[in-house]
């Protein structure tokens, strides 16, 4: 057959699929589906769970692996007949909720946790992916055949290019009716009856080789089974554990394929379409595997040795020289491959697009939600995300070479989507089943299917090194990919099977029991978990039967969710109960509606309770519509509270101010007093001598004496007026300084000379670096001089070594001068340290040297004034102070 | 017999002049600087008459007067307080004080205070 015509036909096929699209679209459109409705339509779109994994392939698995192939398709069966009710259930809640991925259902049911459905996207793509690949080679494998097989061999096939137009028009084709429109339910009709004729197109193509190969080759029914029983591959050998792990892998993969899932449950149209396929699908899958057998027992004996036992269905004809009934084949494997990559590609972009593209542009662009261009912006993720799905397929394909036997990359893939599993039934079946329950289980299951089945399919040293597989990761051997924690006796799918079901279910159970479900969670949960009580609900509070979860769900919207949950769990322990439910005995409803009369008022929450035990026929819906409003009426007395609050600050700062003031206040009494008592002292003495000297009376020297005490206590009184007028200036910060460039070392001699009049009885040495002294500071020297003397005269007044000594150190750096004044006394207990500079804070009897203890006062104002500090230095052996002054003293504005 | 003063007061002019007066009068006075001193003094020669300065350095005039006070030996010695401070009075009168007079004092004031606690008759001035 000239391969031209191939291509016109596989063409033409296309364009025919294209007009069966087009017109039922058209037909929907109007709202005119007719028999496009019906259950066969449903049931043959079901069909794409037989990809060309399952048209070429499964010969291939029969002519390797003998019977084993059959069990690919015992799994949906089983599902279909014997778990019609999960399905029903899958349908149910996917109608009733809108669901339009599984990746939808997964996030919807666990509180909208969107993270759930990028994971689940993700696991979806990964696994997804070699498995579109595979598609594409099956058509390029196809085309090859026919290539080689044309007698003058006219072109020399390129496979690479082959699989490029063909992603390029199934892209095409997805997007032009994948994407026409936006759908609520995410439906396409054209697709889906598009690929109903497919289904038709592989079974009757399947159906005709078959025959053709009973009758044509093999000579009659007859013939065959003797053929058959004579072939190796027709005993049974059944290996228990991997039958059951194939059957139960396929039961999965038939639930949680996302292209399944897309068909089964968003395309659903009616409920009862479910009847008619849980018994017409399985027949489906009966014919498509009847000739499976034959097919590979006579191919295995009139092809030559080495031909490729996958591609048998179409290699038989042509051999044969039947090149229109391998033209029909071709066909049939063209369907195959092309409905599998339209319908998964459709269901990964509505994932990809609403889980991962949409929620990154909202995010990049805040404010979008609201504009009108959203719908586009949506279909045109939806496009891009089947480019990307096709360009990834491709991707693989073109990686991985075109290379590995098909059945392979089929089940890693069906393992991969199998992940879901727990996380699904958990979430209609177990209410109890949580969002961190789902995460832990979809990571899980996610790395320890990626580390022993779908890195391992890339073969030793491609994506884990062959040291991983025989002494395991990091050299734990308990970590071979294909032997974990030792299991060596199972093949790697059963053992893939095996632990990452086994530890995802784990993970998923631990996770669920141990976390607390959110409020959103709790609603989804029950709505799903009872889909087919929903309608029913208001009958059943009539009933007497109060759901405890709804109660919480309606506690936690008013009271919040933590008080909520804190008063069940504490009615559920007074009923000795465990957990956080308590049963709705009325006494624990009486306390329930006190609690919320506290929120909503008392005839509000003896409405609600009353309604949802079941007086009123109300839905939950409208119960949590006006718990919604009063958690409004919360919101706005939580701003009146806030502003309580405030006031509450407000008058704890005033407080505060008053406190302040009062200390003051206080200060200033003892100040006065102590101002008092320093005045009064050198009066007392001055009047006591002045009365005697007047009495008279006295020899000359006591006259004398008296005069003097009279003079000293006298100069005394002025400097305490002179020290008090200081401080007030300086304290008031009206001190006018008078700048001027000074010699640091001529400011020391000077305080040095000054200070000697302090007790002149003592002998003092002075230990001092003159050259450091060598500084000009442009400061105020009077002041700073004066506050040098006030510091040698304490040391000369305090030192109580027997041969004092004052070191004075001069250090510059960073245009600032300190000048440590040192002596060798005992110097200033700790507890001290922190109140000499306080006024009138003498602290040992300072009548020797006549103080009023303001001269630390004094000094501290100054260098404030001066912008530098004084402070006291600990760790030195005898009391030390420090004085910090800036090089240059800038005048301040104002 | 002479009688005896004894004074406290940490201010060595203050001091001075009381004990001047107080001689002068003919009476014996002793003399401590601060507190424990005082205490040793008024156990080991009891005076007749005790004139405490309330502002001292270490132990206050009030300790002292507790002290004192609380001593059975000393119990009843009559004690003049000093202070140059306005509200000491009542906590003084509280401690015991026979009597309080508040710095600055004319001399003829403490002198007729002195005699009038030691039982003799005022004389004039």
């Amino acid at each position: 057959m000239p391969f031209n015509l191939l291509v016109l036909s596989c063409l033409l096929y296309v364009a025919f699929l294209f007009a069966v699209a087009f017109l039922v679209e058209r037909r929907a459109a109007r709202g005119r589906l007719g028999w496009l409705r019906s259950p066969l339509v449903y049931t043959l779109s079901l069909s794409i769970y037989c990809t060309a994994w399952t048209f070429y392939g499964a010969v291939g698995y029969a002519a390797r692996s003998g019977l084993e192939f059959l069990t690919i398709y015992f799994g949906p069966t089983l599902v279909f007949i014997g778990w019609w009710w999960l399905l029903r259930k899958l349908v149910r809640i996917g109608r009733q909720y809108h669901v339009t991925s599984i990746a939808d259902l997964i996030s919807s049911r666990y509180g909208k946790s969107n993270l759930l459905g990028v994971i689940v996207t993700l696991i979806a793509v990964i696994a997804a992916t070699p498995y579109i690949a595979l598609q594409l080679q099956s058509v390029v494998l196809s085309f090859g055949v026919f290539a080689s097989a044309a007698p003058d061999g006219s072109r020399p096939l390129d496979p690479g290019q082959t699989a490029v137009w063909v992603a390029v028009g199934l892209a095409f084709f997805t997007i032009l009716f994948g994407t026409r429109n936006l759908d609520a339910r995410e439906q396409h009709h054209g697709i889906v009856t598009a690929i109903a004729v497919e289904a038709v197109v592989k079974l009757v193509a399947l159906l005709a080789v078959g025959s053709f190969v009973v009758w044509g080759i093999a000579g009659g029914v007859a013939e065959v089974i003797a053929k058959i029983d004579a072939a190796d591959l027709s005993a049974w050998q059944v290996e228990p554990g991997r039958w059951t792990g194939l059957i139960f892998l396929s039961a999965a993969a038939v639930i949680t394929l996302p292209r399944m899932f897309q068909v089964m449950v968003v395309e659903n149209e009616d409920e009862g379409h479910l009847a008619r396929a849980s018994w017409a699908f399985p027949l489906y899958l009966l014919a498509m595997s009847l000739f499976i057998v034959p097919i590979a027992v006579v191919g295995l004996e009139r092809m030559p040795a080495g031909s490729n036992p996958d591609m048998f269905v179409l290699t038989l004809p042509l051999a044969e020289g039947q090149g229109a009934l391998a033209m029909l084949v071709f066909l049939g494997g063209f369907s195959s491959a092309t409905s599998m990559v339209i319908v998964e590609s459709i269901a990964l972009a509505t994932m990809i697009s609403n889980h991962v593209m949409i929620p990154l542009w909202l995010r990049l662009r805040p404010g979008a939600a609201a504009a009108d261009d959203l719908r586009s912006v949506v279909l045109m993720a939806r496009r891009l995300a089947i480019a990307i799905v096709l360009a990834l397929g491709y991707g693989y394909y073109h990686v991985s070479g075109g290379s590995a036997a098909l059945a392979a990359i089929g089940l890693v893939a069906f393992l991969g989507v199998a992940q879901v599993l727990p996380a699904m039934l958990g979430g209609i079946f177990w209410r109890g089943a949580t969002r961190t329950g789902a995460l832990l289980g979809l990571l899980t299951g996610l790395v320890v299917w990626a580390y022993t089945s779908f890195l391992p399919s890339f073969g030793p040293g491609a994506a884990l090194s062959e040291a991983v597989f025989t002494q395991g990761l990091f050299g734990l051997s308990w970590l071979r990919p294909q032997a974990l924690f030792g299991t060596q006796t199972m093949d790697p799918i059963t053992h893939a099977l095996f632990w990452s079901m086994a530890l995802n279910v784990l993970a998923f159970c631990l996770g669920s029991l141990f976390t607390f479900p959110g409020p959103v969670e709790r609603l989804q949960g029950a709505a799903f978990v009872n889909v087919f009580e929903g309608s029913v609900g208001p009958q059943r509070w009539a009933r007497g039967q109060v759901d405890p979860e709804a109660l919480l769900g309606m506690a936690q919207r008013i009271l919040g969710e933590e008080t909520a949950l804190s008063f069940f769990q504490d009615a559920a322990r007074s009923q000795g109960k465990e957990g956080f439910l308590p049963d709705p005995t009325p006494t624990f409803l009486d306390q329930l509606e006190t609690r919320l009369s506290g929120s909503v008022g008392a005839a509000t929450a003896h409405a609600m309770i009353s309604q949802l035990v079941g007086r009123a026929t109300v839905t939950v819906e409208d119960l949590m519509a006006v718990a919604s409003e009063s958690a409004q009426l919360l919101e706005y007395s939580t701003q009146l509270e806030a502003r309580e609050a405030e006031l509450t600050r407000t008058a704890g700062a005033l407080r505060e101010a008053n406190e302040k003031l009062t200390q003051l206040s206080l200060q200033k009494d003892a100040f006065l007093s102590q101002i008092s008592h320093e005045l009064r002292t050198p009066m007392t003495s001055i009047r006591a001598f002045s009365e005697i000297l007047t009495d008279g009376d006295l020899p000359p020297e006591a006259v004398m004496r008296y005069g003097r005490i009279i003079h000293d206590e006298a100069k005394r009184l002025t400097r305490l007026l002179d020290n008090l007028l200081d401080l007030s200036v300086l304290e008031n910060g009206s001190v006018q300084l008078n700048l001027g460039l000074a010699s640091l070392q001529g400011m020391i001699d000077t305080a040095l000379t000054a200070a000697r009049q302090t007790r002149p009885d003592r002998d003092f040495l002075v230990v001092r670096d003159l050259p450091s002294e060598a500084i000009y500071l442009k400061t105020d020297a009077d002041r700073l001089t004066q506050v040098f003397i006030n510091l040698i005269s304490n040391a000369r007044k305090y030192c109580d070594a027997a041969r004092p000594e004052l070191r004075i150190v001069v250090r510059q750096r960073a245009g600032r001068v300190t000048v440590d004044f040192i002596d060798n006394g005992k110097g200033i207990p700790k507890d001290s340290q922190s109140l000499i500079f306080e006024k009138f804070a003498r602290l040992t009897d300072a009548n020797r040297a006549g103080g009023a203890g303001l001269g630390l006062a004094i000094c501290r104002e100054i260098m404030t004034s001066l912008g530098g500090a004084v402070a006291y230095l600990p760790g030195q052996k005898g009391a030390a102070f420090r004085v910090t002054v800036p090089l240059r003293l800038e005048r301040q504005a104002a | 017999m002479t009688q005896h003063v004894l004074l406290i007061e940490d201010e060595p002019n203050i001091a001075e002049a009381i004990r001047f007066l107080l001689t002068r009068d003919g009476l014996r006075v002793s003399h401590a600087a601060e507190g424990a001193a005082a205490l040793q003094m008024v156990w080991q020669d009891p005076p007749d008459l005790m004139i405490l300065d309330h502002m001292l350095p270490g132990m206050s005039g009030l300790e002292i007067l507790t002290a004192v006070r609380a001593d059975p030996k000393s119990r009843d010695l009559p004690v003049l307080m000093l202070t140059a401070r306005g509200r000491d009075r009542e906590m003084a009168q509280e401690a015991g004080a026979d009597c309080f007079m508040t710095k600055p004092f004319s001399n003829a004031e403490i002198l007729a205070e002195v005699r009038s606690m030691l039982g003799q008759p005022r004389r004039g001035g």
